[in-house]
This record gives structure tokens, sequence and C-alpha cells, in this order.
């Protein structure tokens, strides 16, 4: 690890005119070297750049969910269920990038006492699982029919009279705020929720997994999560609900008009015109609810539009399985498949194990995985595609407000304002109209906003380094181990990517062998899933990021390259379902791989081959 | 039964109860094609023959009459008595009869193989074996690169006779097994015409996994892999899924290739275009891996394999298994758990936790 030099945070110049960026988010995520402690405490922990969740800078508003994060997380590993050697996740923020590190329990005194309170702790969730999961989903679907529930209303030039006659004794102002700091808490609180199996599944996970490898030095860690994944988990229910819609539309000979319609109104009034077509809109509009607010992103920034919010986009990819159930090809997912190689590979690793003390072991704890897994698989539905798909439009509907009272130029302006900002100038904009005069608001925000759109696209320009600070020789905290992967090989490769001067001259990428095979083939980079529809079967996808709305896309493709993610993202593990190679976590794929290109994926090593004899990039 | 049953057997057509007909190496042979191990393709020519043989040339009377006065001490009876009982064998004719079966399934393999006259091994399989501590193993001959029928017969005359040798006699002599309870049957075996070939282990030799089977491979053949002398190439085979997991692709300086003018192995020098080629595709690597699970299964142990690819053979039974024998360095070691036993996953979540993840 000596050998793996990282500079100090404090060493991180500031882009050229973005001095004073600090201020777009909370103060307290700046690196500072004013005190001596809080100095040499960042200079001597190991801070990485959280690209996994972020591979964009943060806008000032949706960093509101790396907040959630912070606090969730942490407080289920140091007051919650004790993590024995494991505080929170401590973050920072480096020109717009986000930056985390675990923080350990110093003393191994503490650590000892720590024990026995986890043992009661997590013991009782472990031993409690499907009823609490059970609980747990309840509490989300409340949770989130709540928010749906929170009304942003505009504010009248005068109360209307059942103010008066109800006795009320507040105004539409008073509920404005009180209604925006209701939908700031749903989810803050969904974020707590979020936490609430995550923690121990990821302990549980990472237990499983030392153990397999402790046994069996050689087994890749996709084969690993494969014993324990799950086969119908729901974040695949989106897709699964457009296969049984293309499905009925062939049935019901709808598909020439689905497939030639042009837009979604479009096809909706041509359908709206026959019997078949009425029940078939019946089903279209059935699935709306919840899996269309499957988000087309990751759901963790503000632009990740839901297929609700464009119904272009999951008509995109009905069209695609349509066709492919004319063209007479099966579009179901390979289950059984998924399900008979999964208990293949638990019998045939377990009769491998030389011992019956290690079969036993092994027992347990591939036990306890499965049972935790779903979860860690599940929750992403609910919270980041569910829950935050209709609380950005929520936020939308608050923007909306103060864009008719000039804060703001446009509604997507809204991302640059931190949320306690936004409460601030929503209290400017309430006291205003409440007492007739002129806000203040108008003056100082749209010029700030643009200032700070500016600031952004330089953060945007910019290659964070991926860590800073010092490295440590143990890394006890169960999500630095299983999401971000930090291990030995990984840093040496994020400190070989920085050496890369010139892009135009690399042949050859590294990054996470997320699913196996070998294959060569041209390149078709898709920066968002609204361009899928330019993927020609055979090319190999190269995307940021996949999720589960990028599904049919993989009916297509030969392999897969992302540049953000580990073995356990959607692309690796959609890829392993339809066993095409995938490699994951590459970094700069997207901005190294060109499309059109020849490149040769090697889905065993991590290793991607660019031809650049025959590069004859077209950019489209 | 077929006539033919009595004299020529098809190695598939042998197995573990037809030792007495034809050996122990040939009933071997047989088994591993029942488990669909591929080795190379021959055939048996049984003890039937060599009983036939004997008879038709009124031989066993003779060779009785010969030993009977010999006793055991007298080295030098014993070596004049072998040497005119093999001249014997070597002389006496092969019948028509007995020409016609060795000399059609010579040809039927040679078609089988697309090679006229193929090169063979002829190896004596002796029944013996089955005799309690009775190891004839090694004392009869093996003739390598045996071409044509006159070639064939020549040899198995010479396998038949390698039962007279002095040693062996008088071993007998000193068990006390007659001579008429041995006899013996001669297996024909193409000879491996090898385009690339090495040794796989079904085991990770540099750190025990046993979810993993290693192969090595160079052009040519073995020799250049077993004896060290040159880096071959090298493949990391996920022993449950079959999938390649690393590849090393060497600068393969040297090869080893047989001149069959002087029927002797010769080390030539890798023409640096093919140096650095992987000299097994990927797909030939992974049959290999899935004959090595099978030869494991077979055995119940981790084994250490040679093998081949024959470039006589069609594409889709190029793969030969010359030799398996159990690995032995870390199937030796006493299996310990990898961690101690615990009460529950809970606890072993603790420990883990504990432990934490290393980074250097």
């Amino acid at each position: 690890m000596a050998d793996q030099k990282f500079p100090s945070p404090h060493e991180i110049a500031t882009i050229p005119g973005t001095e004073g960026w600090e201020r777009m988010y909370p103060y307290h995520y700046r690196f500072s070297t004013e005190n001596k402690e809080r100095k040499e405490y960042e200079e001597n922990m190991f801070w990485f750049n959280d690209g996994l969740h972020y591979p964009e800078p943060m806008y000032p508003f949706d960093i509101i969910w790396d907040e959630a994060w912070f606090l969730g997380l942490s407080q289920f590993n140091t007051r919650i269920f004790m993590i024995p050697p494991a505080l929170g996740v401590d973050h920072r923020i480096l020109n717009g990038n986000i930056y985390i590190t675990p923080v350990p329990v110093a003393d191994p005194e503490e650590i000892q006492k720590r024990i026995p309170l986890f043992m009661e702790r997590a013991g009782y969730y472990y031993e409690h699982w499907d009823e609490l999961h059970d609980n747990w989903e309840k509490k989300m679907r409340e949770l989130i029919g709540e928010l749906k529930d929170v009304e942003i209303n505009a504010l009248p030039p005068m109360e209307d009279f059942s103010i008066v006659k109800e006795g009320l004794g507040t105004s539409s102002g008073y509920t404005l705020l009180a209604n925006y700091d209701k939908i700031i808490d749903l989810g803050i609180r969904c974020w707590q929720y979020h936490f609430e199996f995550l923690n121990l599944g990821y302990a549980s996970y990472v237990t499983f997994v030392d153990f397999c490898t402790r046994v069996f030095p050689d087994i890749p860690l996709q084969k690993i999560t494969q014993m324990v994944g799950g086969i119908n988990v729901i974040i695949y229910q989106p897709d699964e609900e457009l296969k049984q819609l293309a499905k009925l539309a062939v049935q019901s000979g709808l598909a020439d008009q689905i497939l030639k319609g042009g837009k979604i109104d479009e096809v909706v009034l041509k359908l709206g015109a026959s019997e078949s077509g009425r029940n078939w809109l019946k089903a279209w509009d059935k699935a709306k609810d919840p899996w269309f607010y499957i988000s087309t992103g990751t759901g963790w920034y503000h632009h990740d539009a839901c297929w609700n919010d464009d119904l272009n986009v999951p008509l995109n990819s009905l069209r695609i399985y349509v066709q492919k159930l004319q063209e007479g090809h099966s579009i179901d997912r390979p289950l059984a498949n998924v399900q008979e190689e999964r208990e293949r590979l638990v019998t045939e690793y377990r009769a491998l194990l030389q011992t019956e003390e290690d079969r036993t072991t092994f027992d347990q704890l591939h036990r306890t995985s499965k049972m935790v897994f779903p979860y860690v698989e599940n929750h992403l539905f609910y919270v980041e595609h569910w829950f935050h798909s209709i609380f950005w439009n929520k936020m939308r509907e608050v923007a909306a407000i103060m864009k008719e009272h000039g804060f703001l130029n446009d509604i997507e302006d809204i991302w640059f304002l931190q949320r306690s900002e936004i409460k601030d100038a929503l209290w400017d904009l309430v006291t205003g109209w409440a007492t007739g005069s002129k806000a203040y608001g108008p003056l100082h925000w749209p010029k700030e906003i643009e200032w700070r759109k500016g600031v952004y696209q330089k953060f945007k320009e910019w290659t964070p380094p991926p860590a800073v600070g010092k490295p440590p020789e143990t890394i006890t905290e169960p999500f630095t181990i299983v999401l971000w992967g930090i291990t030995n090989e990984s840093m040496s490769a994020w400190a070989k990517l920085r050496e890369i001067e010139d892009p135009d001259t690399v042949t050859e990428i590294t990054g996470f062998a997320g699913s196996p095979g070998i294959v060569e083939g041209i390149a078709r980079v898709c920066r968002s899933v609204k361009e899928i529809d330019q993927l020609q079967d055979g090319e190999i996808l190269v995307a940021p990021t996949t999720s589960p709305s990028w599904a049919p896309a993989f009916q297509k493709i030969r392999a897969a390259v992302t540049d953000v993610g580990g073995i356990m993202c959607h692309a690796a593990i959609v890829c392993r379902e339809y066993g095409v190679p995938a490699i994951v976590g590459t970094g700069q794929g997207t901005s190294i791989i060109k499309t059109g290109m020849h490149i040769k994926v090697d889905g065993n090593s991590g290793k991607i081959y660019i031809d650049r004899a025959t590069a004859t990039a077209s950019t489209k | 039964m077929e006539q033919r049953h009595k004299y020529v057997l098809w190695f598939q057509e042998c197995d573990i109860n037809s030792v007495p007909v034809v050996g122990g190496k040939c009933a071997s042979l047989g088994e591993l094609l029942k488990a669909n191990i591929p080795v190379p393709p021959g055939f048996a020519v049984t003890t039937g023959t060599y009983n036939r043989f004997l008879e038709d040339n009124d031989l066993d009377r003779e060779i009785k009459s010969m030993l009977k006065p010999i006793r055991p001490e007298d080295t030098a009876g014993m070596e004049r008595a072998s040497q005119s009982i093999r001249e014997m064998i070597e002389e006496k004719p092969i019948s028509m009869e007995l020409q016609d079966y060795i000399g059609e399934f010579y040809r039927l393999l040679s078609k089988r193989c697309q090679v006229p006259a193929v090169p063979v091994a002829v190896r004596s399989s002796a029944t013996a074996e089955d005799l309690p501590g009775a190891s004839f193993a090694g004392q009869q001959d093996t003739f390598l690169w045996v071409r044509g029928t006159d070639g064939v017969l020549h040899h198995i005359r010479k396998c038949w006779s390698s039962l007279f040798t002095a040693r062996a006699i008088s071993y007998r002599k000193q068990m006390g097994f007659g001579d008429e309870q041995v006899s013996i049957s001669v297996g024909i075996q193409k000879m491996v015409n090898a385009f690339a070939a090495g040794v796989m282990f079904t085991l990770n030799p540099g750190n025990g996994d046993r979810s993993t089977i290693v192969i090595d491979a160079n052009w040519g053949f073995g020799e250049s892999v077993v004896s060290g002398l040159c880096t071959p190439d090298n493949f990391k085979i996920n022993k449950v899924t079959l999938e390649i997991m690393k590849r090393t692709i060497s600068a393969k300086e040297c090869y080893f290739t047989t001149n069959l003018e002087t029927q002797e192995v010769e080390k030539h020098e890798c023409p640096p275009e093919r140096a650095c080629n992987q000299c097994i595709i990927d797909d030939e690597a992974i049959e290999l891996a899935r004959i090595g699970k099978l030869i494991e299964t077979h055995y119940c142990k981790p084994m250490d394999i040679e093998w081949a690819l024959d470039k006589d053979l069609p594409a889709n039974g190029r793969v030969l298994i010359l030799q398996s024998r159990p690995e032995t360095v870390w199937s030796n070691r006493k299996a310990d758990p990898a961690c101690r036993p615990k009460a529950s996953a809970m606890d072993h979540i603790v420990a883990g936790l504990l432990a934490g993840k290393k980074l250097s």
C-alpha cells in the first residue's frame, strides 16, 4: 500500500474562475486548514471519490441524497447496530465531487465492548428478517403515499373564504413552507429506512465473500454474487411489465399500430379506437403505477427522468420487444437457466470443500446471505426509483411557484440551490407575498444561479483524482468493501488512470470483470437511455452506467462497458443473465471509446482493447 | 459373438472385466473411454491371439519342456533358454487368419486417423497384474513409432517374447507361478502427432484452489513443458463454470517434434512469429478443462494430467489424454478448515467484521 501515493486533500487547487464555489454546498463538506486538529484528521484519512454514485459533479440541491446517506448509513453503523470495528462514513466535497472515508473504531477496548451489543441488535434483525422486512415494505408504501399526497399550491392574491369559515387560522404561505418541509422530511425519512437492512445485508454478504475467497482463492466475485443473488427481484418488474405488454400487443394484433404509431399520444389515440386497443391501454395504464416510476438513470440525479415523465421511453423499449416477438425471438428472461445455474454453482463449490467444518460454515453463511440479498437488490426500486421519481417532480412544483415569483428563470434552475437556500428563498417569497412588498429573491437568485451554472460547467470539465489522503492498511466498513470495491488492485488501477494523458492514444482500458466471455465488435456509446434506439444488433454498448430501464438494450448487444459500477451493478447482473460479457467501473470508458470503434472486450480479465488501426470513429 | 472378438478388440470394447483377455493396460484405456475421457485410439490383440499362436505353432509344449529342467539358481541356463524361446516366438509364423484380423484392425485404425500406415505404439499389456504381489509392469516392452502391418506383426511377436526374458522366467519360478498361468495381450495405439501439448492440474498448484484447473501448453510434444525447457502458455479455468479466468501467453522459444526418419524426438527453435501466438485456442482449453473435470471425477481426486492435441484427428476429437496421475503436493496435505467452526452465521459475521479487509 505504501507505494500508492495520493495527494493531500488540501493540495487540490481551486479551478480558476470558480473561486467561492464552496457556498454552493453545505459548509461542513469543505476540506479546511483553519483548525489544526481537523486539518490533520483530513490529511490522515483516505478519501476516495464516490464515482459509483456520482458520475457527474454534485448539483447543490441533489446533494440532499448525499447528506441523507451520510446520516443514514453512519448512524446505523455507529449508533444503532454498533458494528464493532466500524463507525460511519465521513463526507467532503472537492470542486463539486464527493469524497468519502470510512471511520474506524480506534480503541480496541471499545471494539470489544461493542461486540455483545452488535450481536444482540444485529442478531435480532437477522432472526426476524422476513417479518421486519414486510414491515419495511409497508412503511415505504405509506411514505410514498404521503409524498404523493403533499400538495404544493400557488399563492392566491386573496385567500379562499373557507379559511375563515373553517377557522383554519393559517395561510397558503404557511402551508407552502410547511409542505416544502414535509417533502424534504419525507425524503430524509425515506433514506433512514433505506439503511435499515442494507448495512446488515452487506455485513453478511462481505463475510460470505471473505469465506469463499479464503477457501477458493481464485473464485471470481461474480460467482459468489450469483450464488446469493435473487431470481425474481422487483427491480426487473418494470421490464417484465413491458414484455407482458409486448406479448399482449402481438396477441391482440396491435403490433403494427404500436410499431408505426408515432409518438405516445398518437399511439394512445389510435388504440383508443378499438376494443382490443382499449383493453391494451388499460393494461398499459395499470403498469404505470408503480412500475413506470422506474428511473432512466440511477435515480440519484434530478435529471434522471422516469418512464412516467416521458412515456415515449417505455414505448420505444416496448417496440424493441414487439419487434423481437415478430421476428420469432423469445424475450423472456432466461429465469430457469439463472436458477439452475445458481443451484449448480452452490452444489459444485460446496462439493469442492475439503472438510465438514467448512461445509457447515459455507451453509451458515450462504443461507444468511441468500436471505438478506433480495433486500440489497429490491430497496433500489422503492427508494431510488419510485420515491425519488415522485420527489423530483414535487420539487418541480415548488420550483414553478418560485419561477412565477421571479426567483428562477426556469424550473430546472432550482437544482442550483441547496435545500436550505430554497427554504430561505421560500420565506423571502412568502413574506413578500404576505406583506405586499417586493421579495429580494428575484434580485439575488437568477444572477447567482447563472454564476453557479458556469462553475458547474467547469467542474464537469475537471477530472477528479480517484482518491486523496492516506490509504489505511485495513478497511472494516462493509459498504466500502462491497460497494466501492476498495482493494489493492482497484487502487493501483486508479493511480494508473491518472497517468493517462491523451485519451486518443489509449489502447487498453481496465475495469471490473462483471460478466465473463470475450467478444469483439463495434462500439456504440449511449450517454443516456434515450439513445438506446440507435443500437444495432451485435454492437457493444458503452454507457456511463445502466439501470433497469436500459433492459431492452441487452436484447441487442454483444457486450457492455460502463464507466461506473461494481460487480453487483445492473449491467453486470443483466449481462450475466444473458450470457454476454460486461466490464464495469472502467472510469473513463465513454470518454475514451467512440462510437464506431472496433473494440475487444474480455469479460474474464476486465480488459478492453481498442483497435486504433481501424478506428475510423464516427461520432453521431 | 463375432469370431474376431476372440482375437482383437477396440479399446472402447474393453473394460475392467476384460483384464484376463486384454491385460490391465488395455482394460484401463477402455475404462477411460467409457468415462468419456479421450485417449489415443487403438485396439488390443488379445491373449486369445497369443494362445492361438502358441497352439498353431505347438510352442506351448516346447516352451514347457525347455524350461522344466532349469533350476531357479541356474542363471546361465535360464539365459540360454530365454534366448531360444524368444527367438522361436519371434520367428514362428502368425497364421493367415490371425494376420488378417490384426491387419484389418490396423488398416481401420489408419483410416480413422486419416494417415496411411499410421505410426503406432505397440505395448504389452500383461494379464499377470491380477496375480497378487506380482508386478510385471515394466518388464514387458514398448515399441514406439511402428508403421505398417508387417512392422506391427513383428513387434507384436516381440511383445509376446518379452514374457520370456530371463528375469521374467526367474521371477515366476521364484514366486511359484506356472508359465502357463501368464498370458499376454498387446495394445496397438496411435502415436500422438502433437500439434500442441502440455500438462493440466485439476487444482491450482500455486495456491491449492480446487475450484481451478490450470493448463500449461506449448507447440509440439509435451516434453518441452514437462522438462521445463520453455515458458508455456498458461490458462486458469474455473472448474465449476469452465470459464477461462486468466490467460497468460508466453514467448515459447522452443518446441519438440519427432523426426519420422530417425524416430527421435528433436528440439526445435520456435520461429519468432509463432513463439508469442496462443498455442491452443480458448475452446480447446475449455474442452481440456471439461475432460480434466471428468478425469478427476473418475479417480475421485485431484489429478496431474498429460495431454496433447493430435493434428491427425478431426477437430472435435483432437484432444487426447496421455497420462493421469494423482496430484500429490496439495492432496497429501492435511485439510484444515478455513476458519474455526462457529455456532452461527452471526458469530462468523462478527469475526469477519473484526478482521476487516487488509489492503496491504
